[in-house]
């Protein structure tokens, strides 16, 4: 068993500087999330419902971003359709690391009403996802609340995405 | 006595037919002589096969090889200026023909009138792009959903499926949940067909419910262990409810009194 105690006097206490690093690294990821203005179908009226005054996300730090390379969060809203998925899973490559996706409504859960040949059963089929929010269309209050999940879901995490075992997923 | 019918298999069949149901019927009637309409029957002279009137447009069926001519006679002679629609109904089944119509409206009379033909399947149509501007997508639709080939088409390509697309949904005999192909479109684009393998067959139907699946299902008031098999039926159990005091604020206090 004593092989196992980390001796935090001869290695400079760095186990816990780490962590005091990734605390602060998630910290400052999970409060400023930028994610993409990116809206499939007619979930994106309530993702931009969401976005607007009323509901106000940027009181989470969280502002829309027009750009796959200035942001770090996808929120698939809508139905992806089979010739669309293509694009999406370009976007998603293209966002820099780190990176998480939040999975909107029924349909981008699971196809949702559209069990058809022209409709992807599923995001996952194509992107890791972090948060499926069931709904159709979800209210804002559940995408603020999917949002704070997944802040929740970041603060846990380590730093170092290379750690995190969700890393392994991603290339599926 | 009542007639003998046989009660195998009824369960399969529809279980409620009504014997005296006619299938409705769009009321038809014949071109009127001096109308406008006779007078553009006139002007197609003899590449019309039928013509009739229903629900106040004129139908009129011609060859497949005569669409340009007749919707150029229209449109020059007979002042049909707009083409709204055109498309195709998969008769394969039926008849082994594909039918397609052209619905033309006149502006200055507010009339409109339906071309219609039948075209044996394997056949190219002669396109109507160089009289009508809206006839490209459409026709590039109708190739997309039918397969028919259109002949002198601008730009002969698919619409609204992707380019690389196998099969035209629209055909009475394609599977709306898709075939092979379009099951694993996406992941065969992205990812290459051997992930096919990596993400393994789809659960096609998310909400789907099965009545023997005991690790996912349980049915109310027959609950039973966890992935037990009951294809043989299974016990009732009682069901227990909580119980709930309701207390009637309205009326005073004494009863929560009572229960604190
Ligand atoms: S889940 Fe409902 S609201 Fe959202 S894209 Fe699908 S159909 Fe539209």
């Amino acid at each position: 068993m004593a092989q196992h105690k980390v001796d935090f006097a001869s290695n400079a206490g760095l186990p816990i500087a780490l962590t005091s690093v990734d605390k602060l690294l998630n910290w400052g990821r999970s409060n400023s999330l930028w994610p993409l203005t990116y809206g499939l179908a007619c979930c994106a009226i309530e993702m931009m419902a969401s976005g607007g005054s009323r509901y106000d996300f940027d009181r989470m730090g969280t502002i829309f971003r027009a750009s796959p390379r200035q942001s770090d969060v996808m929120i698939l809203a809508g139905t992806l359709s089979k010739k669309h998925s293509e694009f999406a899973r370009r976007l998603y490559d293209q966002m820099t690391e780190p990176k998480w996706v939040i999975s909107m409504g029924s349909c981008a859960n699971t196809g949702g009403m559209f069990n058809t040949y022209a409709t992807v059963q599923g995001v996952d089929r194509i992107v890791p996802v972090d948060i499926y929010l069931p709904g159709c269309a979800p209210r804002p209050e559940t995408l603020q609340y999917a949002l704070m999940m997944l802040q929740k879901k970041i603060r846990s995490e380590s730093a170092n995405m290379n750690n995190n075992k969700k890393q392994d997923l991603r290339l599926i | 006595m009542r007639k003998y019918v046989p009660k195998d298999n009824v369960q399969k069949k529809s279980y409620y037919t009504d014997r005296f149901w006619v299938a409705p019927r769009v009321p038809q009637s014949d071109v009127e002589e001096g109308s406008h309409f006779a007078s553009v029957v006139d002007a197609l002279g003899d590449r019309v096969l039928c013509a009739y009137i229903s629900l106040g447009q004129l139908i009129v069926t011609i060859k497949h090889q005569d669409n340009y001519s007749t919707l150029e006679t229209l449109k020059d002679e007979c002042g049909y200026k707009v083409c709204t629609e055109l498309s195709a109904v998969d008769y394969l089944a039926q008849d082994g023909e594909f039918e397609i119509f052209y619905q033309m409206l006149n502006l200055d009379d507010a009339l409109r009138v339906r071309v219609v033909c039948r075209i044996p399947d394997g056949e190219a149509i002669e396109t109507t792009v160089p009289l009508f501007k809206s006839a490209n997508f459409a026709e590039r639709e109708m190739y997309d959903m039918f397969g028919i080939k259109i002949n002198n088409h601008p730009f002969h390509k698919r619409i609204i499926m992707p380019d690389d697309w196998e099969g035209h949904p629209l055909l009475k005999t394609y599977p709306l949940q898709g075939d092979e192909f379009a099951s694993w479109y996406e992941v065969d684009k992205i990812f290459g067909k051997e992930y096919r393998d990596v993400i393994g067959p789809e659960n096609r139907d998310a909400s789907r419910i099965d009545r023997y699946d005991t690790k996912r299902f349980s049915r109310v008031g027959y609950e039973v262990d966890f992935d037990a098999d009951i294809s043989k039926g299974e016990s009732k159990t009682p069901i227990e409810y909580s119980q709930t005091v309701l207390v009637d604020y309205t009326t005073g206090t004494e009863q929560l009194d009572e229960r604190r």
